[in-house]
């Protein structure tokens, strides 16, 4: 009885995960699809003409390059001010913390609609002219909470043990900073990032609200499902994901064999670290 | 405010917190952008929700203090925020139920495929929100294999789930999954295995051991999650635009068409000011339970 429960629960699992790729699988098979109509929502015939011709369709390419650019920037804004941030929050002691958890907190849970529509209403009200700056700005403002929780969270699973065995051996704050900290929490600001990148090149409605004429890529699908998608914005959807998927799969492996290569006794670590 | 919030600065025997100026300074520019782009402008959305049209110009208001845009849009609009909030509920209930199981694998079965299962929890996000919503229309088309099995059963009122509340709720559903898997995980896996054995070695069924033991172990889970989920889902209208009928307008359909497409802004921000004051009536119910160190 507890055999079959094991497994079933098991099963369930493996059923959840394949339920959440199902919408996946469908957009990269109709990716090779040629639609018989304007609508490409059932198969029809297999072609490999989206592929072959990325950007054989006006704006498809044009609004792609545009998100790009806005995740680029975005990303490196809202990296580096998270970061600072996440460092303050773990290594400082400062008035008005739960303040800041709280500001921090909040765009994380205001639904889309409403920080599009407030920061819309701010730009109206100061007549500042909406284009790709509104939609960095909006970006960088939303992202950041999601990068601060996640180099936190890194820096929090760190053995503070270390630092002190830097410390113990001479090296300033500079120096303990520079080999020690910043190494052992860059991995966790590099998955920010990315998060960062993803949230930003993804987010259909903040950016709609403060767009103006910008066209970004999920603003170019949002008009083109009225008149029928484009084959070709299939192919370059599957290429995004794939492309993080072997970004985050590559780090999977190498931090676990780098994990299974710094598998030391756990007494030869505690020897060789300072008592707390 | 700050007041009404737990006193927090358990963590600090964690690591050594030190008290400088470098803290601030590092705070300083990240916090002023949030308050400048996030707090500032909910004093804007108020303001303009309290602006009068200017007559004669449409899309042109004036600074005012007209408090009857409130009860104007509400009784105008009322059917779609219960809808909103009808349709989040039962896409959170089912998001929950879809994923405790898989939540409790990762947690407590997985073994060395757990960082694996974690990576697949996220990676769809990694596909556009957009298509991967809109693939949905291909999976529940009106001769599709799920709509032909529930109309074999005779399950279906309007023989369809394309164009209905049940595609819209569906997609709700799948599309926030992975904001209760999360949560939901973060707190089983700090669950000891060896209470829930203790349960066992006690004699107490399974299920006894789920409602006596995990389950109450996992309820910080469970209420993140479902926040997580709830308040995305009651704010979206990607889902019900792209999956449902005219009939099934969520409050997010009518505040960006009001928005954008009518310039009706005092009325839209009316709403959007709405369905914010009950999102922090839920988060701040949220905070006097869990305190705020453990939100970020």
């Amino acid at each position: 009885m507890r055999w079959i429960r094991q497994r079933l629960l098991g099963v369930i699992a493996v059923l959840v995960l394949v339920y959440l790729f199902i919408p996946i699988a469908v957009v990269a098979v109709l990716s090779f699809n040629k639609p018989d109509g304007k609508y490409n929502i059932s198969w029809n015939q297999f072609s490999i003409d989206a592929w072959t011709n990325l950007c054989g369709v006006p704006g498809v390419c044009g609004s792609f390059m545009v998100s790009i650019r806005i995740g680029v920037i975005t990303t490196i804004v809202a990296t580096i001010l998270g970061t600072m941030i996440a460092f303050a929050l773990v290594r400082y002691r400062f008035r008005g913390r739960s303040t800041t958890n709280l500001l921090i907190f909040l765009p994380m849970t205001t639904p889309e609609v409403v920080m599009g529509a407030s920061l819309l209403a701010l730009f109206l009200n100061l007549r500042f002219p909406l284009g790709e700056t509104t939609i960095i700005i909006a970006h960088i403002m939303f992202t950041i909470s999601f990068i601060v929780v996640t180099v936190k969270a890194r820096l929090q699973g760190m053995d503070p043990r270390l630092e002190e065995a830097a410390r113990d051996l001479y090296a300033g704050p500079r120096a303990t900073f520079r080999y020690v900290t910043f190494p052992l929490v860059a991995p966790g600001i590099a998955g920010a990032a990315l998060l960062g990148f993803s949230l930003s090149f993804d987010d259909f409605i903040i950016s709609f609200f403060n767009a103006g004429t910008v066209v970004t890529f999920p603003i170019y699908i949002w008009g083109a499902a009225q008149r029928g998608i484009p084959v070709q914005v299939n192919a370059l959807a599957t290429m995004v994901f794939l492309a993080a998927m072997v970004i985050v799969l590559t780090t999977q492996v190498v931090s676990y064999r780098r994990r299974k290569a710094l598998q030391l006794p756990p007494q030869a670590l505690e020897a060789a670290l300072p008592r707390s | 405010m700050v007041a009404l919030l737990p006193s927090t600065g358990a963590k600090a025997q964690v690591s050594p917190q030190k008290r400088s100026r470098t803290g601030y300074f590092l705070l300083l520019p990240g916090m002023t952008w949030l308050a400048i782009f996030f707090a500032i402008p909910f004093v804007t959305l108020f303001l303009t929700s309290l602006q009068a049209p200017v007559a004669g110009e449409s899309g042109q208001y004036v600074p005012a203090f007209q408090v009857s845009n409130y009860p104007d849009a509400l009784m105008e609009y009322w059917p779609q925020f219960l809808k909103s909030f009808i349709y989040a509920g039962i896409a959170t209930a089912l998001a929950l139920l879809i994923a405790y199981p898989l939540a409790y694998f990762i947690a407590f079965k997985a073994g060395r495929w757990r960082a694996l299962m974690l990576v697949l929890v996220i990676a769809p996000s990694f596909a556009s929100f957009l298509l991967r919503t809109y693939a949905w229309k291909t999976i529940l088309a009106d001769e599709g294999f799920i709509t032909s099995f529930f109309n074999a059963l005779h399950l279906l009122p309007d023989d369809r789930i394309l164009n209905t509340s049940i595609a819209v709720i569906a997609g709700l559903t799948y599309n926030f999954l992975p904001f209760m898997i999360l949560p939901l995980y973060a707190a089983l896996e700090k669950v000891d295995p060896r209470l829930i054995e203790a349960s066992n070695d006690l004699y107490a069924s399974a299920f006894t051991t789920f409602r006596k033991v995990t389950w109450p172990l996992s309820l910080p889970g469970v209420v993140a999650g479902t926040l997580l989920t709830f308040i995305p889902a009651t704010g979206d209208y990607i889902n019900a635009e792209l999956l449902g009928s005219t009939q099934d307008r969520m409050i997010g359909n009518i505040i960006q068409t009001n928005f954008i497409e009518f310039r009706d802004y005092p009325t839209a921000s009316a709403l959007s000011f709405v369905l914010m004051a009950v999102i922090l009536v839920l988060v701040f119910t949220y905070i006097r339970r869990a305190g705020t160190e453990d939100l970020v």
